[in-house]
């Protein structure tokens, strides 16, 4: 398409996100809230939705809902009442979803994003609420028939749903990628959108640049990972304005989204909507929250990747890119936090986490939480040098390694066994300097007659006589007055 | 024959087994198969569970209820065994688990004999609605034994078992205790854990006993109340000793007026009534007529709101996953449709329907949210009364057991629940006790109404007024 025609046009975006929450047992009963069980495993009469059974409230969700609620700024309701959705689906086992219609736990709030030209962009969120997954049906695995998996079906989910704020699919992206993050930080939900614990779906339309009203919206499902979602969107919004300029109307439609083909595909009109009756949920009691309940949930929250982001740049120095990549998992960020209990050095620390210890952590494609060297020791190795004891090239190259594999001794202990302590006293580095001068006569006679670049040589073959030991600011200035005075 | 709890203990001081107990009911079911009150006899785990019991007993183990003999209605979950709401819609069905209610009564060592035959998932007032036929009145078998569970009151009255449990949403244990002269108690909602109970109307049922003596009510209730946690609706408020009846003092007692001079409600009813009246009002009692003036409303607010509910609690009868699957259904939609159509009877149909209708888009506002709202007044007002008085006194129905085939207008039926549906929309406890006998030979009940949880209250008024 051909940018001024694309140009004229305004994608207007809202998403709606799903994220499966991580409790132990279901939202409605005991059964095991698990990914991967040999379909029909997690059931019991009350997933099965036999006659006679109840709901059975898994506290659980409602923290892990305010949690998340605090997260985004907003307000959680103190009073408020589950609805039933009525639909008939062969993995809904009861016949109508557990859900929260007029009165969601958490509404109002907001996502920052971060755009590329570096700018921030504040997304609203409408609501959120609480809700329970359905089961899953499979198609693809018997010719004849569909078969039902209902370990899936009561697993508690909050469905995130934000506001049309958004105008690109990479700002989607974004928006994404920073509720992913927000989630993992919460260990609320894992985000993984591969395995459907974390699903989105996508309300787009496009306007005439400047136009005051909304376009015709569509709905677009089956995304399983924020790249495809961010296709599908683009997909979308070229073909609503390839429509529009072709003198076509567009319909209110629910589409599928085809990764392999990267197109979307009708699948429901608007017209053939449920009428889903949905009505308060008599098995359930109203629930009430109070304030108290909403401050020890806060008081329990973890530091969130924003607020640490604005300590470290804002306090720590750090650069936005140094921030952002410690505050991306919250495995890092804790590690760094760690860090800092013992240490003060903030940009040495930083750089260590992002540098030789990521660098271990990609070779062997780890978490962090499989490193195996604890912050205090790392902190020990950050003192030792900040100490004068070791340069740096020397604890990258010689004492980490060695930490590695060697978890019970101090690197203070290693750098001794290894005989690595810098020297930094005159005596030490004036005998390998003498014995520099020695071994290089002629380069020593050019240096003498102006070729002063030689200073560097000469460093080199001064730090390889003290295998790296002499303390490199001393041994410069030494080595200076030195061949000075010569 | 063993009218009731007490007379099987005796039984049992005598030297009779639990066994011989079960076995002499197994005789009189046999006996009585005409009356269509069981649908299924369990008589092999029932009998097992005689043995066990009995074993109980000899070591002085046994529990509170060794030898009682128990009957379910069929809308009660027991694990291993068929339930069917009598709908064709469950056949071949059987239970993974046991309610809870029903589980209190095992551990206490009740033998479970049986389920008993009711309106096709709770919905009726003369038994006719089962797909299985319906109930015969034991005391006159060309009338009705009232419903939805008419084979529990039947099973109870014709001494089918010492006892049964029954449901109530809109009067089905009150109106059938009251056709069939026994004793039928609908605790507050909130007392005894739904758990197990296959859900007509959630925010209405209430499970509860069916007994011939007013003790053995108490005594069932009394296991059977109290906090569980499958069931997020039971109070967790502590089970009084309601079978330890206490004298009571002189009561304040309130009569509704629109009840009682009801039009339509029969001259003997309501002669019996008085004659109540008189005598409490005799023996000291406080005796005032209140009025109520909301009686017009009360059936239909009844009707919008429980079918409401009914209509989502019925779609997971569906054809897909238990139950009835429609052979000639090609595809998910046409499964759904004749399954549903071929499962489900007349009147679960009509109740569907009209609760569909009542939740859907542009009508939810003038009927569910309105229903809801006149709710609200009926219970605001009933509080009032309590605030006044201890008890509410009513008739339980209209009038005595009609003929099989007689009220063919579900309109005329729905007027059934007139005095009982009261204590539903409003959650109060109450019970029909079998005080009156009409010149028809049929007898009927009178209903007394308590304060919510205030089911002492309640045994021990009607203990007071059995023996006035």
């Amino acid at each position: 398409m051909k940018e001024e025609i694309r140009s004229k046009y305004e994608a207007v975006i809202g998403l709606e996100v799903h994220a499966q929450m991580l409790t132990k047992s279901k939202a409605y009963s005991n059964d095991v809230n698990e990914f991967g069980a040999h379909p029909n495993n997690n059931i019991s009469a009350i997933t099965l939705g036999h006659p006679g059974t109840l709901p059975k409230m898994n506290k659980k969700t409602i923290e892990y809902a305010i949690k998340l609620g605090l997260a985004l700024g907003c307000d959680i309701a103190r009073d408020q009442y589950f609805a039933r959705k009525n639909y008939f689906y062969p993995d809904l086992p009861k016949g109508y979803q557990i859900t929260q219609d007029k009165t969601p736990i958490c509404t109002g709030g907001f996502v920052h994003i971060k755009l590329e030209e570096g700018t921030e962009k504040t997304i609203g969120i409408t609501r959120i609420h609480m809700e329970e997954d359905a089961g899953k049906s499979i198609h693809d695995v018997d010719i004849y028939d569909t078969l039902v998996d209902l370990n899936r079906a009561g697993v508690p989910l909050l469905e995130i749903v934000s506001e049309p704020d958004l105008r690109s699919s990479q700002e989607a992206y974004y928006y994404l990628t920073e509720i992913r993050k927000l989630v993992r930080y919460l260990d609320i939900c894992d985000g993984n959108m591969e395995e459907g614990s974390m699903r989105c779906d996508a309300n787009i339309s496009v306007r005439l640049v400047g136009a005051p009203e909304f376009g015709t919206k569509v709905e677009v499902k089956n995304m399983n990972s924020i790249r495809n979602v961010q296709r599908a969107i683009e997909f979308e919004i070229i073909r609503q304005i390839e429509e529009l300029e072709n003198g076509g109307t567009l319909s209110q439609e629910t589409r599928s989204f085809d990764a392999l083909k990267g197109i979307t595909i009708s699948m429901r009109s608007k017209e053939a909507a449920n009428d889903y009756r949905y009505f308060p949920e008599p098995d359930l009691l109203p629930l009430v929250i109070d304030e108290g309940q909403i401050n020890a949930i806060h008081a329990e929250m973890p530091a969130l990747p924003r607020e640490l982001f604005l300590k470290y740049t804002k306090e720590y120095g750090l650069s936005e890119y140094d921030a952002y990549i410690l505050t991306d998992t919250k495995s890092i960020a804790n590690y760094y936090e760690t860090l800092l209990l013992h240490t003060k050095n903030y940009k040495s620390a930083a750089n260590w986490l992002m540098g030789d210890v990521k660098s271990y952590l990609n070779q062997y494609g780890v978490e962090i939480d499989a490193f195996p060297i604890p912050a205090d020791r790392m902190a020990e190795l950050i003192a030792l040098i900040d100490a004068g004891k070791v340069s740096t090239s020397i604890a990258s190259q010689k004492i980490f390694p060695e930490m590695l594999v060697n978890l019970t001794d101090a690197p203070l202990q290693i750098a001794e066994t290894l005989n690595l302590i810098q020297d930094s006293s005159e005596d030490g580095i004036s005998t390998f300097i003498q014995e520099v001068i020695a071994s290089n006569p002629s380069e020593i006679e050019r240096y003498k007659n102006g070729e002063k670049q030689l200073m560097g040589f000469l460093m080199g073959q001064l730090m390889k006589v003290s295998k790296g030991k002499a303390d490199p600011k001393v041994a410069n200035e030494l080595l200076r007055k030195s061949l000075e005075n010569l | 024959m063993y009218k009731s709890f007490a007379e099987v203990k005796t039984a049992l001081a005598s030297g009779s087994s639990v066994l011989e107990i079960v076995e002499s009911y197994l005789t009189k079911i046999n006996q009585h198969a005409h009356l269509n009150a069981y649908l299924e006899v369990f008589e092999q785990s029932a009998k097992e569970n005689a043995l066990r019991v009995d074993e109980k007993i000899k070591k002085g183990t046994a529990g509170r209820l060794a030898g009682m003999v128990i009957g379910l209605k069929d809308n009660l979950a027991y694990k291993n065994h068929k339930v069917s709401a009598a709908s064709k819609i469950l056949e071949g069905f059987e239970s993974i688990y046991t309610a809870t209610a029903v589980q209190r009564l095992i551990d206490e060592d009740a033998i479970i004999i049986g389920r008993l035959n009711c309106d096709e998932f709770a919905m009726g007032s003369s038994n006719e609605n089962s797909a299985f036929g319906p109930v015969k009145n034991h005391l006159n078998t060309n009338c009705v034994p009232g419903g939805s569970s008419g084979g529990s009151a039947v099973a109870t009255g014709a001494n089918l078992c010492t006892a049964s449990l029954g449901s109530d949403t809109g009067g089905s244990i009150r109106q059938p205790a009251s056709f069939t002269g026994t004793y039928g108690l609908k605790p507050t909602y909130g007392r005894i854990s739904r758990y197990g109970l296959i859900a007509y109307a959630s925010s209405f049922d209430q499970i509860g006993p069916i007994t011939n003596t007013l003790e053995d009510a108490a005594l069932l209730l009394e296991i059977m109340a109290g906090d569980d946690e499958y069931d997020a609706t039971v109070s967790s408020k502590k089970v009084a000793n309601y079978s330890a009846f206490d004298t009571v003092k002189p009561l304040r007692i309130a009569v509704i007026s629109e009840a009682l001079y009801a039009e339509g409600i029969d001259p003997e009813v309501s002669a019996k009534m008085e004659a109540v009246i008189a005598s409490l009002k005799k023996a000291g009692n406080t005796v005032e007529n209140v009025s109520f003036p909301y009686m017009d409303f009360i059936v239909p607010t009844y009707y919008v709101l429980s079918t409401a509910e009914a209509s989502s609690n019925l779609s997971r009868f569906d054809g897909v996953h238990f139950g009835h699957r429609s052979q000639n259904a090609q595809g998910v939609e046409a499964t759904y449709k004749k399954s549903r159509s071929e499962g489900f009877g007349p009147e679960v149909q009509r109740r569907i329907m009209a609760g569909t209708f009542v939740l859907s888009h542009g009508y939810y506002d003038a009927y569910y949210t309105k229903g809801q709202k006149v709710r609200r007044i009926l219970q605001n007002k009933t509080n009032a009364i309590f605030k006044q008085f201890d008890l509410i006194l009513l008739p339980t129905t209209p009038s005595t057991a009609f003929e099989l085939n007689a009220v063919k207008d579900p309109i005329n039926m729905y007027l059934q629940d007139i005095f009982t549906v009261h204590a539903n929309l409003t959650g109060n406890p109450a019970i029909s006790l079998p005080l009156g006998r009409h010149s028809n030979g049929m007898p009927f009940g009178v209903q007394v109404m308590a304060n919510h949880f205030d089911e002492k209250q309640l045994f021990n008024f009607s203990h007071y007024l059995e023996n006035l």
